[in-house]
């Protein structure tokens, strides 16, 4: 059924305001039947606003919408039987049980109980929760229950699964196993439109990446084609302890062929075209009194394309997720 | 036959997580039971009032039984956002709202009985007519659930879903016919009273148990079932107005 259409999802214009704040601005864009689709933006750039407007839960105010071939402009709702939803906060119940929980979005579906009770166990197994299935929602950690809402959002196996966020705030040991459990999803054919502001997460699990900011799509292209320009370029990064203010000048007129940035204190990240030879510019450095405590060769990441479409700072990114309370991606 | 599954199970979900909840078992009894015993106490008389007094409690006890859960816990629902689950489940709105209300409007009925019970106890109850006392009963409860719901999508937070719901139960003591006729309202209030859909269901309810209604019994059932229909329209076109933005 799903290869029935090689768009899934087909946007197009889609805009949407606020008071008067531009929220979503006339967004396009095509998911393809079976892909796992990334929306790369920080916060507030319209990822959550654009997944609304996808499954029903916000009224777009310009463009159409057309999903698994049904066409949502007029009636948001009606592709919902199609869609499973992951919100970026566990809404389930905290005073129900995690299996009471799944059979209850089950039945929001019309599974019969026979059919819902089998399949939350096969889930709650699945997911590792066996054991926590009699235990009340709300005293689960927050990894369950991330664990648990992503299986109550593909419970009536959906054909698309949005998921908005999944990996904020969890520890590092979360993180990994819900990355497993997504990978996993999509290599069963599941479509899956993640939302992330985790680069790093985006660049691990996604086919497509679609760059959004301030509302507006900057980029979509697959995670090959925006690292291939970068993979041309030769980047070493140098730590130093003691770096002065005056040498950039001095790096800039003695290695002309090579870009000099300074992007954390005490951080010097060298971009060329041409090979980098580390030991001549740490010599000169030395030479010039600064102390290098580690000079080393890094692959371009999807964090240097993402900082070069959008001119917006890795480490705007990385606040943002501390903020959040996210462990690392 | 999906949407039947939702339905029963949103209904049934509510019943138990909200309604059956023994706090809430004890309040739809010692409310009605708190009434009966403070009018008693206030009008001096003998069980002969009790027919009197009966309508009155009964429709409060439905009024206060519907309006106060429904409210809060679709305004808790929404805050923590496990009503947007629902709002994303594929059945239509009227159908998920309907779900939503009818534990209400089970529960509100069933609270009526309360009084019922008691007052079979205590006086002769052979002349009701069941039937109408029946009807009557469910449609306070489809309209009193239905004011909750209105309540409920007009508020954001939950102790302004209480505030808002007592904007209109507390007038209604006193303005619906409860104890005392409507035509010892003065003049200028009397039109608030009729734009109350508790007045028609509380005249019925006189009218069956002490035969003192003061309107045709059609007329009545006709103007309840409109106020249900009209605040159940108004409550849709505001959630899909002001929730699905």
């Amino acid at each position: 059924m799903m290869k029935e259409y090689a768009n899934i999802i087909e946007v197009k214009g889609l805009a949407k305001t606020f008071d008067g704040i531009t929220a979503v601005d006339s967004i396009s864009f095509d998911v393809f039947a079976g892909e796992l689709f990334g929306f790369l933006g920080p916060n507030g750039a319209g990822k959550t606003t654009t997944i609304n407007m996808l499954t029903g839960l916000a009224r777009p105010d310009a463009g159409s919408i057309c999903i698994g071939g049904i066409d949502c402009s007029r009636k948001p709702r009606a592709a919902q039987h199609l869609i499973g939803v992951v919100p970026d906060e566990s809404n389930l119940y905290p005073e129900l049980t995690g299996f009471d929980n799944l059979c209850f979005c089950g039945a929001l579906y019309g599974l019969p109980k026979c059919q819902r009770q089998e399949k939350a166990r096969e889930l709650l197994d699945e997911f590792g929760l066996t054991k926590a299935a009699d235990r009340k929602f709300g005293g689960y950690s927050k990894g369950m229950k991330r664990k648990l809402t992503i299986a109550a959002g593909i419970i009536h196996k959906p054909e698309i699964l949005f998921l908005d966020e999944p990996t904020t705030g969890l520890d590092v040991a979360s993180a990994r196993q819900l990355r497993q459990l997504i990978a996993d999803l999509h290599r069963a054919g599941t479509t899956i439109f993640l939302t992330t502001h985790y680069i790093e997460e985006a660049q691990r699990l996604c086919e497509r990446i679609a760059f959004i900011v301030s509302g507006r799509i900057v980029k979509i292209d697959s995670v090959e084609n925006l690292l291939q320009p970068l993979q041309e370029k030769n980047v070493v990064q140098i730590i130093c302890a003691n770096a002065k203010n005056d040498i950039q000048h001095k790096l800039s007129e003695s290695f002309p062929d090579m870009e000099f940035i300074f992007s954390e204190q005490n951080v010097i990240r060298v971009e060329s075209g041409n090979p980098i030879l580390a030991g001549a510019i740490v010599r000169f450095m030395e030479e010039q009194g600064v102390e290098v405590s580690e000079a080393r060769r890094i692959r371009p990441s999807l964090e240097d394309v993402f900082v070069q479409i959008t001119g917006i700072e890795a480490d705007v990114m990385k606040k943002e997720k501390e903020k959040a309370g996210g462990g690392k991606a | 036959m999906k949407a039947w599954v939702a339905f029963w199970n949103i209904m049934v979900k509510d019943m138990r997580t909200y309604y059956l909840k023994p706090p809430n078992i004890s309040w739809g009894v010692l409310f009605p039971l708190v009434w009966i015993g403070m009018f008693f106490i206030r009008s001096g008389l003998g069980l002969e009032s009790i027919p009197d007094l009966l309508p009155g409690v009964m429709a409060l006890s439905i009024l206060f039984g519907t309006t106060s859960v429904l409210s809060v816990t679709i305004t808790f629902e929404k805050k923590n956002r496990s009503f947007e689950r629902l709002l994303l489940a594929p059945i239509s709105l009227e159908v998920l709202m309907l779900a939503k209300t009818t534990g209400a409007i089970v529960f509100g009925t069933l609270n009526a009985f309360v009084p019922i019970l008691i007052a079979a106890f205590l006086t002769d109850l052979s002349d009701v007519n069941w039937m109408v006392i029946v009807s009557a009963m469910v449609l306070i409860a489809v309209s009193s659930t239905f004011l909750g719901l209105f309540i409920a999508v007009s508020v954001k937070e939950v102790f302004e879903a209480q505030t808002f719901s007592n904007f209109f139960r507390f007038p209604m003591l006193f303005l619906c016919g409860l104890f005392f006729p409507i035509e010892q309202i003065p003049m200028w209030l009397r039109p608030v009273s009729y734009v109350l859909p508790l007045t028609y269901g509380v005249d019925v309810l006189h009218g069956s148990i002490h035969q003192a209604g003061h309107m045709p019994l059609l007329l009545n059932f006709g103007l309840l079932a409109a106020f249900c229909a009209v605040l159940f329209a108004v409550s849709l076109r505001n959630i899909r107005r002001k929730w699905i933005m």
